[in-house]
């Protein structure tokens, strides 16, 4: 899933100045379940905004609404009849909801309620950590089904570096090195033969590093007349 | 361009030169500043030059900026000092690290360490961007294939021929998995290097099992093995190395010893107790060159003195290490 993060009151309240009247919406998906921008999330956002806009004497009428995906038109369409009283839209969806309703609604202004972190799960209750990077290009077979590109901090692909010491990476002892656990998974896999492999430079063109990606499926696609968008 | 005959080597360079004629390498590192004095690398050359065949010149080391490693190089060209340059892939990606490595060559640098790089949240700009583009086995391989196939990384044929590195990577007989450590450094040799330098060796007992894997899987016949000594300045650093740097482990022993060697000054007289801790560190750093040239397989040591050229010169010298050979033609 997405995994995103409030961002500071503060600093959307600072985002909100000059606006009169804010709607705040939610997701459904993946931000309602790592508890960052659900529609309980939206409801706590909004009583705290509107208390603390009181509180410095220009207090913003705020409303509340979630819709089940903010990254797909058909989800959001329906708000088009409610947004012509408001002046901004707070998207509490990660960045891509964000730029979807910003994309419909070009004359609203939207404003990001979160930071997006990272594509991950959740491996206890209240921690969240990183496994895919969206490279383009999965390598997953070739590391034990454990990622080096998300998950070692110099992205190595003929790991450890020097700096993997009892499990940990360098940078931070609470970070395990991805290389010693791959190390311990094709070990005992009985793979390790695989790792002595020189991985050659990867190509990075089918990650960010070739520009904005786009998939077009042609099997899927509607014929050109009867396209929507 | 120039056509240099390198007469049989694979670059030419002193190091490979002293190598190749069996002699017991040294090298040793010089840190350029964090400014651009060009007076400061002078300065160290001066240090350095007559006990080491080769001296690193760090790239941004502990991802702190400072003087480039090849334009500090190309002084020590000047000056008379062979130098290695570093190489990390944290700042570079395969293009600029390809253009670096022509216009290293054209300054006359003929030695090349590939590194990983520290990671920059330990330096003085932890919100940079890293690069990563290749790691530092890919960087071997690439530097072997300009040199051997004349290709750029992209297959692209250099015209004229490609540059003549001495190609070398760095080991860490120290990090985990300690089992993986010497297929790590296959790894490396299978990628191109011809010479290894190591992590600082304060245990070596330990070194010395990784060294028997290593000999006994025939590597250091393949390859050039520099062992990593550096002399400690304090009790304080020693213990420091102990506890906090990550890959490191530093023996008891040593910690005590520097413990030792101050016992007695009073804490008020700083400068008699940074001496007697300096003479120390400088003697244990002899004595364990002296043990590293007794293992199998190890070609010659590497001496890091951080911030503290002036000890390379009694550790050489107090190793019986002196003169340094020169080696011409073949």
């Amino acid at each position: 899933m997405i995994v995103a993060e409030q961002k500071p009151l503060a600093e959307i309240k600072a985002m909100l100045a000059g606006y009169q009247k804010v709607l705040v919406v939610g997701c459904g998906t993946c931000v309602t379940v790592c508890f960052a921008g659900g529609e309980k999330e939206v409801g706590i956002l909004a009583s705290a905004l509107r208390m603390a806009t009181r509180l410095d004497g220009n207090g913003i009428d705020l409303d509340e609404t979630t819709v089940q995906r903010q990254c797909e038109w058909e989800y959001i369409d329906p708000l088009a009849d409610r947004l012509e009283d408001y002046d901004a839209l707070l998207s509490l969806g990660c960045g891509v909801g964000v730029q979807t309703l910003a994309e419909r609604f070009p004359s609203k202004r939207v404003l990001p309620g979160l930071n997006t972190s990272f594509m991950g799960l959740p491996t206890e209750q209240g921690v969240w950590e990183e496994r895919c990077q969206a490279c383009g290009n999965c390598i997953l077979d070739m590391t034990g089904g454990i990622c080096p590109i998300a998950r070692c901090s110099k992205q190595l692909l003929n790991g450890p570096c020097g700096g993997s010491q009892n499990g940990e990476c360098e940078i931070n002892p609470e970070i395990p090195c991805a290389w010693q656990l791959i190390w311990e998974r094709m070990s005992a896999l009985g793979l390790l033969e695989q790792l002595m492999e020189v991985q050659p430079p990867k190509d990075w063109s089918t990650s960010r590093d070739g520009g904005p990606r786009r998939i077009i499926r042609d099997d899927l696609r509607l014929p050109e007349d009867y396209r929507d968008t | 361009m120039t056509d240099v005959s390198t007469n049989g080597y694979k670059s030419g360079s002193n190091l490979e030169r002293v190598l190749a004629a069996g002699h017991f390498a040294v090298t040793g590192e010089l840190g350029p500043p964090k400014s651009h004095d060009a007076d400061v690398i002078r300065r160290k050359t001066q240090m350095l030059k007559g006990y080491v065949d080769a001296a690193n010149i760090t790239d941004n080391q502990t991802a702190i900026v400072r003087m480039s490693s090849i334009a500090a190089g190309a002084i020590l060209v000047q000056e008379g000092l062979e130098p290695v340059i570093q190489m990390t892939c944290r700042d570079r990606n395969r293009l600029a690290m390809q253009s670096d490595l022509l216009g290293a060559a054209a300054l006359g640098i003929k030695n090349v360490l590939c590194l990983t790089g520290d990671h920059q949240s330990f330096g003085n700009h932890p919100t940079a961007k890293n690069v990563h583009d290749l790691d530092s086995l890919q960087l071997v391989r690439m530097v072997k294939d300009l040199r051997d196939e004349s290709k750029f990384q992209c297959g692209e044929e250099i015209k004229g021929g490609g540059p003549g590195f001495f190609i070398g990577a760095a080991a860490n007989p120290f990090g985990d998995p300690f089992e993986w450590r010497p297929y790590r450094l296959a790894k490396k040799v299978a990628a191109g290097a011809d010479f290894i330098q190591t992590q600082l060796i304060y245990d070596i007992p330990r070194f010395k099992e990784f060294m028997k894997r290593v000999v006994d899987m025939g590597l250091h016949e393949k390859v050039a093995i520099l062992a990593g000594v550096g002399p400690l300045k304090s009790s304080g650093m020693a213990r420091y190395m102990r506890d906090k740097v990550p890959g490191m482990i530093v023996a008891d022993e040593y910690v005590d010893r520097m413990v030792a060697a101050v016992a007695g000054i009073p804490k008020e007289d700083k400068a008699a107790r940074r001496d007697a801790w300096r003479a120390e560190g400088i003697k244990i750093c002899i004595e364990q060159i002296q043990q590293l040239m007794e293992i199998e397989g190890v070609a010659g040591v590497h001496i890091m003195a951080i911030e503290w050229e002036a000890a390379i010169q009694p550790i050489v010298e107090g190793a019986g290490l002196l003169p340094r050979p020169e080696v011409n033609g073949r």
